[in-house]
């Protein structure tokens, strides 16, 4: 995949007219053909930043480029390349699926392709709907015609903006089908989302955006390497009242009422301890009937990040 | 030029107008056949001639541009605020399309309505009076002039309006008073001379006189001034239509 940039974004902020600074000096660089997803808790500057790239919003300053293009300055051409899927699921009740697909395509200032739409609807499982009112489907068949009507002009680009909040969980794992294909096909995706499993099921790299500010930009797997911690939970045969002098040192926390151990570790380091640990465990006696390791999500690694900024 | 859009969304109101066949063109067609009634026949026929015109005739320029005006005005307001609330405007806002684009695109489709309801309210009255147009092509040029013009007020009302009862406001309290006093059914030389001279601070009594003129030759003031004022509320819409995109204004955060 080749490094340029999909969208350029630097020094952008936007301050609303009562005062609220909705953006702090973003900068960022999405790079062609990944999938980012931008996490941030609800009223962190998700959904303005992805207004201020597609003109929805208009910046208090700095700079947005959409593949080379100023959003502003050259806004036909920048917005050619774009796509956007609201959050709101916002339709026109008495349109067809098929007109108003159609008439998004016309809206970017594309010449009519029925075989495109076709193929699009049928990708999108919408092809036997495509004469049905809009106001007859599904808030998950909305969803994906707005995802069609976003995709109508065969953008480079596409924003998804909380494509699956309040979508049932069939239908979510439907929507990540989807963006997984588009990403085949050399379309850069953009997703918010505040489902941490989101961004750790799909994207190559996230971004946390918290009060209006980037907090961290990083490969997803780098990610959950760096900030990742294993944890060894050891359920005991007996109650414990407290851990023993021996093990104090270890960094062990009693759980369950006594009944669970668990031991944090660092899954990347030379030695984890954990062989040491079993052997003291032996020495002062603790019998465990099972024991399992599981590794810090997304959201672990999320929560402590926003609060650290707290 | 980004035609298709502009072909897109015309197409999409002309579409918008044919599913409420009933409000867009039904219901001002009935109106305007009861003010004929009224008006026309049953008092009417006890009005002598104004200006030398059979009074059921003198009326038919003046209700035309009583529909018309308040048609092309809640057209293109409803055209316009509906996305907006309904939020479907989001899409307009992130596409590759100017203001002069969107403009052209709603405006006109608001004007086509209004222009056609113009014509289909003209045949109406033939079935009531006999017309004669004397100048059928100067006749045109203020329904459609009048119908752009109108438009474009209505389209910035739409932006302007952010619930439906400001919608309602300016057509039913501003403009249809302003028509009714306008001269529809009067020639303002039949008032005082001081409410000739506070008629003429009436904006529409411009656009009824020049329409009556084209068809019968008579008006209130010179058809010429007429033309202007026209003109100079159209170049007045624009320059709010050009600011409101400039700004942003209730379009944009």
């Amino acid at each position: 995949m080749p490094t340029a940039a999909a969208i350029s974004i630097s020094g952008l902020y936007k301050t609303y007219d009562n005062g609220f600074e909705a953006l702090k000096s973003i900068d960022l660089e999405i790079r062609k053909g990944e999938i980012f997803a931008l996490l941030g808790p609800n009223g962190a500057g998700k959904t303005t930043l992805i207004g201020t790239v597609c003109g929805l919003v208009q910046p208090s300053g700095g700079t947005i480029l959409a593949d080379g293009h100023n959003v502003i300055t050259e806004f036909r051409a920048a917005r050619y390349k774009i796509g956007l899927v609201p959050q709101e699921l916002t339709t026109e009740n008495f349109e067809s699926v098929w007109a108003t697909v159609s008439f998004s395509r016309g809206l970017f200032g594309r010449s009519p392709n029925p075989a495109y739409i076709e193929q699009l609807l049928k990708d999108l499982s919408l092809w036997d709907k495509k004469d049905n009112k809009l106001m007859t489907l599904s808030g998950g068949m909305k969803r994906r015609v707005l995802i069609a009507k976003a995709l109508s002009h065969e953008p480079d680009i596409l924003f998804l903006d909380e494509p699956t909040a309040g979508v049932d969980v069939e239908l979510r794992r439907d929507m990540w089908q989807v963006v997984r294909r588009l990403k085949e096909k050399g379309v850069t995706v953009i997703l918010t989302t505040h489902y941490i499993d989101e961004a750790e099921e799909m994207a190559d790299r996230v971004g946390v955006i918290n009060k209006g500010e980037i907090v961290l930009v990083e490969e997803k797997d780098e990610l959950m390497r760096k900030l990742g911690r294993k944890q060894l939970l050891l359920q005991l045969q007996d109650k414990l009242e407290e851990i023993p002098d021996t093990l104090k040192e270890r960094g062990l926390e009693l759980a369950s009422d006594g009944y669970e151990l668990i031991f944090t570790y660092d899954a990347q380091a030379e030695r984890t301890g954990i062989a040491g640990l079993l052997e003291d465990l032996n020495a002062a006696g603790i019998r465990f009937k099972d024991l399992k390791t599981a590794q810090s999500s997304l959201e672990e690694i999320f929560v402590n990040l926003v609060r650290e900024q707290q | 030029m980004n035609f298709h859009a502009i072909r897109a969304i015309y197409f999409y109101e002309m579409a918008r107008t044919f599913r409420t066949l009933m409000q867009s063109v039904i219901s001002p067609v009935i109106s305007t056949a009861l003010y004929f009634v009224v008006f026309g026949a049953a008092i009417g026929s006890r009005i002598e001639q104004v200006d030398g015109v059979s009074y059921g005739a003198f009326i038919v320029p003046g209700l035309m541009m009583l529909s018309l005006l308040t048609q092309s005005i809640s057209n293109a307001a409803f055209g316009i605020y509906f996305p907006k609330f309904v939020g479907t405007i989001y899409e307009a806002m992130s596409a590759p399309v100017s203001y002069v684009e969107l403009v052209i695109a709603y405006v006109g489709a608001a004007a086509t309505k209004a222009t056609a309801l113009g014509l289909i309210i003209l045949a109406t009255a033939t079935m009531f009076v006999d017309l004669e147009i004397q100048h059928p092509f100067v006749m045109l040029g203020f329904l459609v002039m009048t119908s752009i013009t109108f438009s474009l007020v209505g389209f910035i009302i739409g932006i302007w309006a952010d619930n439906f009862e400001k919608l309602q406001l300016v057509p039913l309290l501003i403009v249809t008073p302003l028509a009714f006093l306008g001269g529809s059914f009067y020639s303002i030389s039949m008032l005082p001379p001081f409410w000739q001279t506070v008629t003429l601070f009436n904006p529409v009594v411009y656009l009824i006189s020049g329409f009556r003129w084209a068809f019968y030759g008579v008006s209130d003031v010179p058809v010429i001034v007429s033309f202007g004022m026209t003109l100079v509320f159209l170049m007045a819409g624009l320059l709010i239509v050009r600011w409101i995109f400039k700004t942003g204004y209730r379009l944009k955060s």
